[in-house]
């Protein structure tokens, strides 16, 4: 099929072989002589590991650990911090600390049991307040904008200043596919296949852990069943582990988890700790904000210290906000280690910018949305690093669109009315402004990513795609086929695009930032068009494409400053809600969500990331609860934590702005992450509404919103 | 020994009695399309029509199955019901990672054959104990509003 405007939708490349159930994910592959994994984890959350006794095993089981590692026993990340198997300190419940292998899962659970491992326990630091009151274990720091001199010289004029604390919680990725790795010896190479977004960050950690040479390991993508982030660094471990003991035992050695597993030792999002300083004029007009940021990054460093970098340079959302100060921190706490999840540290911003403008504008007696309007960035504008908004911004007319379609003041009426006359349920709408930064953070495309995409063409004149991005369900086979088809005038269904595999794939980078469709994707288009001038049937040819950076104001990663992304992409979100103030349940009502993704490439396709991010981005809010007590997890099965159900969500009418974006392809940007981070924000500002009661944390669950209630009528009777 | 259908043939097993029918499908008689997300029941991706009527194949000790008939993805697909949702799944964009996506269409069709015009809300209720974390569910629900319209008689 050839589209006349690529954004018409098709059917979706891998469709029939996913609807049949046919397509074998990781946990579907069998091999012969295959043997399992399973990991013993610390039990205790900080500590030294005095003694070690392995159980007895039975012939052809083994106990695989960190003598074993022919290179250094840490995950290669950012920093080298996180052990492959713990074997001097444990850092958090869950820790790896051996492995056993063998050929019967049931052998190998008791086998557990009986292992024997001696600890000296430490006082561990357990949560992110502990860690902030502490503030000892920094794993990372920024600090930028405006000096706070300056910001203190205004407080001093200000008519009053509004300081606020607002937290957010874990969010647990639930991809429907639990992780899964299997290492498979030859004589020449390890070959590590599984669920994963980032095949190069595997095979680099590989290298770093076996001390082997480039050609020695080889990652292959096996159909992976959702990742949202959690299958971004978490992977590296587990390939570490299969890669480590198939080299021991040369067999083929399989890493499943079950939910359980899965729930409680892999990365989670950043629980963090916001805090505002903002000063007003007498008209409730903004003089200047201040805002702190404290992430809990749990027992490792990971990819902490990149999250806190998106976290702080959304810290100002789509405003514009005379003198801005940013600061913020990743904190060490003996938990499981946090991670990449959609949006990456972008929800926590988002949400605890747009509670705070909302409740500021309830302070200046002004509607929140009408207020955050007035602070809306402009074309041209500068950033809060100093970089600019250079391209055209239509948040405006996405508002104004938005508010026609609802006939925003006549609902108003109407829920003030409806809730005058309803004691007990109640009416609330609530908005949310957001953008993303597509792609990695400053020059990171360029000196650390490096991207190079291949086309082949074979005598038959079959072109293949050779990318290590991963299709986890968002649709890359599909999207990035379409563009390559289009440029080369064929039907899409003629492009080929196998799973990737290290040994054949060039590194176009992570499957990782709303990069994939904009960068990878414009190279792509820009390797398809040089195929197309050169095409000759029957000849086999190659085509390689490198990353070309785009002038920018240039980044600065040690003073923060210059244009931190390439472009942006804008959403609007409003959320009408239903809240039961006897129980405290809040029933969706009424979703509407217009976005600016430049382009759309298959406006299906992109539909699906609306709807399914949004999913997420709400129950962020309202639904998913995950906490930690004493250091472990204590949500151990999907319904302990409670994401949505079909009966939870409603239609959402979506709306797309069409605003090309030069430096991509047809004028894409990033969509994935985008989708999910106004949810939050739009349902905490729907229910305040509703209740005319401020809240400052998500998730709002019925218990927070009951307690919030009781302690209104407690400080209305006083 | 337990003797029951599946996919239309009869079949005996000597398997003992407490092992999961999810087990048994995918280590037996490996048949993959019935997925593991749980093992608890909770995210129907095992899902599978016992006597026509949605399973957890994850919950159910094969001694259970003994005279009943079972129908999973694979047998499911060779009939023109499973047809008409490929098309409408396809139509609606109601698959992304495809994980949870046999036991939805496992799901639908046990929501169609009782309730053939279903209404949306019927249709969210139809698909609840089935968890999809990709789609935020509302084009699954369109594929299935879809289906009942485009398959009317099959059903």
């Amino acid at each position: 099929m050839i589209t006349k405007d690529i954004s018409q939708s098709v059917v979706k490349k891998d469709h029939v072989d996913k609807v049949a159930g046919q397509l074998p994910y990781i946990s579907d592959v069998k091999m012969e002589d295959m043997l399992y994994g399973v990991l013993y984890r610390s039990p205790i959350a900080y500590g030294k590991v005095l003694s070690i006794e392995y159980p007895i095993l039975p012939e052809g089981y083994h106990v695989i650990g960190a003598e074993h590692i022919p290179g250094g026993n840490f995950v290669k990340i950012l920093i080298p911090d996180q052990p492959i198997f713990a074997n001097e300190w444990v850092n958090y419940i869950g820790e790896p600390i051996f492995m056993l292998v063998g050929k019967e899962l049931e052998v190998l659970y008791q086998l557990l049991d009986e292992a024997q491992v001696k600890f000296e326990e430490h006082e561990a630091t357990y949560t992110l307040d502990d860690a902030i009151e502490k503030m000892t274990d920094v794993m990372a720091t920024h600090e930028f904008g405006e000096s706070l001199q300056t910001i203190e010289e205004i407080g001093k004029k200000a008519y009053q200043i509004i300081e606020e604390e607002y937290e957010t919680g874990y969010q647990e990725h639930v991809y429907l596919e639990p992780q899964g790795m299997l290492g498979i010896y030859q004589e020449d190479e390890i070959q590590v296949q599984g669920s994963m977004q980032c095949l190069y960050y595997i095979k680099n950690a590989l290298i770093s852990a076996l001390a082997c040479d480039d050609d020695e390991v080889r990652v292959i993508q096996s159909p992976t069943g959702g990742g949202f982030g959690g299958k971004e660094d978490f992977p590296s471990m587990m390939a570490c582990h299969v890669a480590i003991a198939a080299q021991v035992v040369k067999k083929p050695v399989m890493l499943l988890f079950d939910r359980s597993e899965d729930l409680v030792v892999t990365t989670k999002r950043h629980p963090s700790k916001i805090k505002y300083k903002t000063a007003l004029d007498r008209d409730g007009n903004i003089l200047s904000m201040s805002t702190e940021v404290f992430l809990d990054g749990g027992a490792n460093t990971g990819l902490s210290p990149v999250v806190l970098q998106r976290a702080l340079l959304n810290s100002a959302g789509v405003y514009k906000i005379p003198h801005y100060h940013a600061k913020g921190y990743v904190l060490k706490t003996n938990t499981v280690p946090n991670g990449a999840f959609r949006g990456f540290g972008a929800p926590q911003s988002f949400a605890g910018l747009e509670s705070h403008m909302g409740h500021i504008a309830r302070i200046a007696g002004k509607d929140p949305l009408e207020y955050k309007r007035q602070y809306l960035v402009k074309q041209g504008e500068p950033t809060i690093t100093n970089g600019r908004f250079r391209d055209p911004i239509f948040m405006e007319d996405m508002i104004e669109d938005l508010l026609k379609t609802l006939n925003y003041k006549k609902k108003k009426e109407e829920f003030a009315r409806f809730n005058q006359q309803s004691p007990r349920f109640k009416k609330g709408i609530g908005t949310s402004l957001f953008l993303h930064g597509c792609g990695f953070t400053g020059s990171g495309e360029r000196d650390h990513i490096k991207a190079t995409v291949k086309l082949l063409k074979t005598k038959d004149d079959q072109v293949l795609v050779k990318i290590s991005n991963s299709d986890m369900g968002q649709g890359i086979f599909t999207t990035l086929s379409k563009i390559v088809a289009q440029e080369l005038g064929v039907p899409y269904e003629e492009i080929s695009f196998p799973y990737p595999d290290t040994k054949d794939v060039p590194d176009s980078g992570p499957t990782v930032a709303s990069r994939t469709t904009m960068i990878v994707g414009k190279l792509l288009e820009r390797a398809a068009r040089r195929l197309k001038e050169k095409w000759q049937s029957g000849v086999e040819q190659e085509i390689v494409e490198d990353y070309v950076h785009e002038e920018m104001i240039p980044w600065d990663e040690k003073t923060f400053s210059g244009d931190a992304y390439p472009a942006y992409s804008w959403g609007v979100n409003i959320v009408e809600v239903e809240v039961d103030s006897f129980t405290g349940n809040v029933q969706l009502e009424k979703i509407h969500a217009s976005f600016d993704i430049g382009k759309a490439i298959d406006e299906r396709i992109v539909k699906g990331q609306i709807d399914g991010g949004m999913a997420q981005g709400l129950a962020y809010g309202f639904m998913e609860k995950m906490t930690s007590k004493q250091g472990r997890i204590q949500q151990r099965s999907i319904t302990d934590y409670g994401p949505p159900t079909a009966m939870d969500i409603v239609h959402i009418e979506s709306k797309l702005y069409d605003n090309p974006y030069a430096g991509g392809p047809y004028g894409a940007k990033g969509v994935g992450e985008l989708t999910l981070i106004g949810g939050a924000p739009a349902v905490q500002s729907a229910i305040e509404d509703a209740l005319a009661v401020p809240f400052y944390q998500i998730p709002i669950t019925p218990e927070i919103i009951i307690e919030s209630l009781e302690k209104r009528e407690g400080e209305a009777v006083d | 020994m337990i003797k029951f259908k599946l996919n239309g043939s009869v079949v005996e097993t000597d398997a003992p009695s407490t092992v999961r029918l999810l087990d048994l499908l995918r280590e037996e008689f490996e048949l993959i399309g019935s997925k593991e997300g749980c093992g608890e029941g909770e995210c129907g991706a095992c899902s599978v029509l016992v006597d026509n009527l949605v399973q957890n194949s994850c919950l159910i000790p094969i001694g259970a199955l003994e005279g009943t008939d079972v129908q999973t993805i694979e047998g499911y697909s060779k009939t023109p019901q499973y047809q008409v949702l490929n098309e409408c799944y396809a139509t609606a964009g109601g698959v992304q990672c495809g994980f949870c996506t046999p036991g939805m269409i496992i799901a639908t069709e046990a929501l169609l054959s009782k309730n053939p015009h279903p209404s949306e809300e019927e249709i969210r209720e139809g698909i609840s104990g089935n968890l999809c974390r990709c789609t935020g569910y509302n084009m699954i629900v369109d594929a299935i509003q879809l289906a009942a319209k485009k398959g009317d008689g099959l059903w």
